[in-house]
């Protein structure tokens, strides 16, 4: 069990490097998944299987299957590797880093330097206990997720929705207001349009 | 000794949220920042777990439950909001987007 929990940290760790550290978006989140899975194999050591199982089906499954489905939507190529892997240079991030390990090496030797009584056996909390506790006590928060979960779902199909920029033309939104303003803004949209596509929505949301 | 010790699980949950606070400082592209964030999650979760069975109490399996449940929501979220960032500028990089036009 101890030797379960230790390879599951290192290899948790080391993936999680390969996570931060890869120019590549795909190779990121196959890594980030043998970083969960890791985890989850550290939850099982610990002696929590619910969470464990929970952590493979939702983290490893959904979340990351939305990833990569949103990765091979966007398309990225190679390009988008090469401008990370320009980024990627050391002076970039060397300063933020030793910054976060300072504080991280303050945390770790709080940590160190408690009595280190607790000792974690393994024992099982099954998922009974869990759900008892989940649907006695904290059924409020049940009930805050489930809201949260609601107010994700309506805020992502609002947000996702591609109308306003993806369809080229604004006529048929301008077209009753000012006949003729739209006729001016029209060309300038179509001649900036290519270089810089964020300018083009100023024109049509001022109309 | 027969087990591990608390401390053991509490830095390795220390360390999974430092590599992901230092992959959201110094990455720029949306991908990878959300996926820092969900690995800084995961190791709030981590935490949870160890002290709940640390301490032989399911609430920490509770409140994993709890951390699933948002980020869930939040990758939901963020990436619907990279999808309308790479639609808007054909980038996926963050400093194009650091002012907001109202």
């Amino acid at each position: 069990m101890e030797l379960a929990f230790y390879l599951g940290g290192l290899t948790a760790v080391l993936a999680t490097l390969g996570v931060i550290a890869n120019p590549n978006p795909v190779h990121a989140v196959l890594y980030l998944v043998v970083s969960l899975l890791a985890v989850a194999m550290v939850f099982f050591a610990l002696g929590a299987p619910f969470a464990g199982t929970l952590e493979i089906i939702v983290y490893a499954g959904a979340i990351m299957v939305l990833f990569v489905f949103v990765v091979m939507m966007l398309n990225l190529g190679q390009a988008a590797a090469e401008q990370e892997r320009e980024w990627l240079k050391a002076r970039t991030w060397l300063g933020p880093s030793l910054l976060a390990a300072v504080l991280f090496l303050t945390l770790v030797s709080l940590l160190w330097r408690g009595d280190g009584q607790s000792v974690i056996t393994g024992g099982g909390l099954t998922a009974k206990g869990a759900g008892t506790l989940l649907y006695g006590p904290w059924l409020l928060l049940v009930e805050l997720g489930a809201l949260l979960l609601l107010a994700a779902l309506v805020t992502a199909s609002h947000v996702g929705r591609l109308s306003p920029v993806a369809a080229p033309s604004p006529a048929p939104r301008d077209m009753p207001t000012n006949r003729k303003g739209k006729g001016a803004t029209q060309p300038s949209a179509d001649v900036e349009g290519q270089p810089q596509p964020a300018d083009t929505d100023t024109p049509k949301e001022d109309s | 000794m027969n087990g591990v010790a608390m401390e053991h699980g509490l830095v390795l949950a220390a360390v999974l949220f430092a590599l992901g606070l230092g992959g959201l400082m110094f990455r720029r592209n949306m991908i990878f920042v959300l996926m820092s964030l969900e690995v800084m999650l995961n190791a709030a979760g981590l935490a949870f777990i160890v002290a709940g069975t640390g301490w032989e109490q399911p609430e920490g399996q509770v409140m994993f439950l709890l951390v699933i449940t948002l980020a869930a929501a939040e990758a939901s979220v963020g990436l619907a909001l990279l999808i309308q960032l790479y639609h808007r500028f054909k980038t996926l990089n963050l400093d194009v987007a650091s002012r907001m036009r109202g």
